[in-house]
């Protein structure tokens, strides 16, 4: 990966300054060490800091195409540009450099527009057409890779990371209290808004064409089969060409001039890519863990299980629940968002030993609980959709118990509890967001803490808006698909692939590779039958029977343990860090604004007092925590974070 | 203070996270208004154990003893008089 940057005035007469597009390419310095190379033509100018994988010696961007009136920055990977590459030298172009960036440029002048539909990767492309005086912003079909814009004043402005392009502002960027009420709603705001007012992001799966006007192309999306057209076949017949696939996926994953590693975290879908990099390639296997201080979130006996199994050189870290609170603070500049877990904390601390060990690609299993159906969220809409067939059944959702076991107090009281719960919106079970519901009037209880303030800049009704950005054929597809549908637009590629994913990843200037979220796979799963993903409450049933040949059963068998991180735990269990003290009291959070200081007061004593152990109170405090870091570093202390990441980028150039 | 004031007092302060009385009335149910969930109700009974020297038995642990501010005080008042 890398990070792209780049300025287009639409009035011709204003010339790009190169110092600005300069200090942008800095600030992304940890996307991309290797090199840094500039374009500028006017009143255009496009920017790249490298992370050199492919094409070490003559891959330097910007890249152009023969008359050099089409020019492109790009931060990703086409892992089918070795056929792509053939197919346009077939058809006349010439190429002056070995990378898949320049793949881009002669699809482009091949196909025009269409040419991202060509595209297998994982990919933001920022390209100049000079012929038409377009600028094309591209991101990839599921949001793997950042790209973010403004429009102000007839200039657009773009880059890989929020900060380069607050870097061009003249003005100070604020808090847009819509995209706060959303994400303490959704885990994310609704894209394309960003945290930041006027700021957004291009959504996955689309293309944004900026000329006299803006005209936003939506070129791929999730899309399900309906009841009757779901794809026929045995189960055996299924699981064999999702086995096919996923070798592919995983293969072309692999290319690389440099060595590619690989995550494990002991469970299904890490265990399945190392045991298909085993099989399939030559690649040595080397794999990275880490563990955790508090025994209910470690999974290290399975991962030594999967070491041992196919004997793979393997590092491990050991995070304390301390590193978590100490790492909190630098993690919220990369995020560039609330967050509300701190689970990103020790993805960070993870792709620090990949760098450590010299490795700057890894193969990681996001994705796969997505495209498959192994969340409980999907076996919970299964479950309520059962029980809301007899509302007044007693039976029915005692199934809830198999999936939160640690709900289960006492027989009676566990049930009410549970049936309370996970009641919301039994009435319509029909409706689209019924899969959701029980989740985000949990996660909403954060915005208890609001300030009157920010309640009075609300506008609108968060779950209102995200119904309304279902595609048409929407309501037709069955409440598993529509579940699928709405945890990969909302969760995972606003907060998994991007605060979690990316941003972690790339502050070590490791790049991450996701083979389930190959399109071809997700284009397959999603034409199934969600019984043959889901068997009765079996998640992720037929990747299970397409991988079980290579893994021992103990993995195959195994309880699905999310991934999570100590929230509160981390910041109060030892040493409170000092710069939680500061941000947390209530001078500051009367300061920023955006929250009661009243209300935060009486949460900090629960918390001290040790009583804080519901789930939304942990939220809460990680979720006011870390807005309260968004604003100290992208408000308060923007100049002196930036003179500080600018200088460091320089110096080490 | 009245026991009822207490337990008021309780709930606003670690639930609801705020003084206002009006925010809270005491026959509210919990679990109708969301103040609690399956993990809050733990708290609660730690909160019961602690400051009444009451012990919760496993089948106490229902609704009709712990899901209002009024629910908790004829709870507590039978405990202690038995």
């Amino acid at each position: 990966m890398c990070g792209v940057a780049g300025i287009y005035h639409k009035n011709k007469e204003n010339i790009v300054n190169q110092q600005t597009l300069k200090n942008m390419v800095r600030l992304l310095h940890h996307r991309g060490p290797d090199e840094e190379g500039y374009w500028i033509k006017d009143n255009v100018g496009l920017g790249h800091a490298r992370l050199s994988i492919i094409d070490l010696s003559s891959g330097q961007q910007p890249i152009h195409n023969e008359d050099k009136t089409i020019w492109v920055v790009f931060n990703g990977e086409i892992f089918n540009y070795v056929e792509l590459r053939h197919e346009l030298i077939a058809q006349g172009h010439s190429f002056y450099t070995k990378s898949d960036t320049e793949v881009i440029v002669h699809l482009y002048e091949q196909y025009g527009r269409d040419f991202v539909r060509y595209l297998n990767g994982q990919f933001a492309i920022c390209l100049w057409d000079d012929r038409k005086k377009e600028l094309i912003l591209v991101r990839d079909r599921v949001g793997i890779v950042p790209l973010y814009y403004t429009e102000q004043n007839k200039d657009v402005i773009f880059g890989s990371e929020i900060k380069a392009i607050i870097a061009a502002l003249d003005t100070s960027p604020v808090l847009n209290p819509n995209s706060l009420d959303q994400l303490m709603t959704f885990w994310s705001p609704i894209s394309p808004n960003t945290l930041f007012k006027d700021i957004y992001e291009v959504s996955p799966g689309n293309m944004i064409i900026f000329s006299g006007k803006k005209e936003v192309i939506q070129y791929w999306d999730w899309s399900f089969s309906n009841k009757d057209s779901y794809l026929q076949g045995t189960d055996e017949e299924l699981a064999g060409t999702l086995h096919d696939l996923l070798i592919d996926a995983t293969k072309i994953r692999l290319r690389s001039d440099v060595p590619v590693g690989a995550y494990l975290s002991g469970g299904l879908d890490s265990s399945v890519l190392v045991s298909l990099i085993h099989h399939y390639s030559e690649n040595s296997l080397r794999t990275f863990s880490i563990s955790f201080e508090d025994k209910g979130l470690d999974e290290s006996d399975y991962q030594k299980e999967m070491i041992e199994h196919l004997s793979t050189q393997h590092s491990q870290i050991f995070c304390k629940n301390s590193d978590v609170g100490a790492g909190f603070l630098d993690t919220i500049w990369h995020t560039e968002s609330t967050i509300l877990r701190t689970a990103p904390v020790p993805m960070n601390i993870l792709s620090g030993l990949v760098q450590k060990q010299n490795y700057k690609v890894v193969l990681t299993g996001e994705g796969s609980d997505e495209v498959l159906g192994g969340y409980d969220i999907f076996k919970e809409t299964k479950i309520r959709q059962f029980w809301a067939r007899n509302k007044n059944s007693q039976i029915r959702p005692i199934l809830l118990k198999r999936l939160y076991p640690y709900l289960d107090i006492s027989k009676k009281q566990g049930l009410v509890y549970l049936q309370n719960f996970f009641g919301a919106g039994l009435d319509a079970p029909e409706q689209n967001i019924f899969s959701h519901l029980p989740r985000w009037q949990t996660t909403a209880k954060c915005k208890d803490f609001f300030s009157n303030d920010l309640k009075s800049h609300l506008s609108d009704n968060a779950v209102d808006l995200i119904n309304n950005t279902f595609p048409e054929q929407f309501s037709e597809w069955e409440s598993f698909n529509k579940a699928q549908y709405i945890e990969s637009k909302s969760l995972m590629s606003g907060y998994l692939l991007c605060s979690q994913g990316d941003r972690m990843l790339m502050k070590n200037s490791v790049e991450g590779r996701f083979p389930f979220l190959d399109h071809r796979v997700i284009e397959f799963a999603n034409k199934l039958d969600p019984r043959v993903k889901m068997k009765v409450l079996n998640e992720k049933y037929l990747l299970k029977k397409a991988m079980q040949q290579y893994l021992p059963k103990n993995i195959v068998k195994r309880y699905k343990q999310p991934y999570r991180a100590p929230d509160i735990a981390a910041f109060y269990s030892g040493n409170t860090p000092e710069y939680v003290e500061d941000m947390i009291s209530n001078a500051k959070i009367a300061d920023y604004g955006y929250f009661d200081p009243k209300r935060v007061e009486r949460l900090i004593a629960k918390i001290k007092k040790g009583r804080a152990i519901a789930y939304k109170d942990n939220m809460a405090f990680v979720g006011i925590l870390s807005t309260q870091l968004w604003h100290l570093h992208f408000i308060e202390n923007f100049n002196k974070n930036f003179s500080f990441n600018t200088q460091l980028s320089a110096s080490i150039n | 203070m009245s026991l009822e004031e207490q337990i008021r007092g309780y709930v606003l302060e670690n639930y609801l996270f705020t003084d206002d009385q009006s925010a809270l009335n005491s026959a509210d149910s919990f679990l109708e208004k969301g103040i609690l969930d399956s993990t809050g109700i733990l708290e609660v009974i730690y909160f019961i154990e602690d400051e009444f020297n009451v012990k919760v038995e496993d089948d106490e642990m229902i609704p009709e003893n712990l899901d209002s501010v009024n629910q908790i005080v004829a709870y507590i008042g039978k405990k202690q008089g038995s």
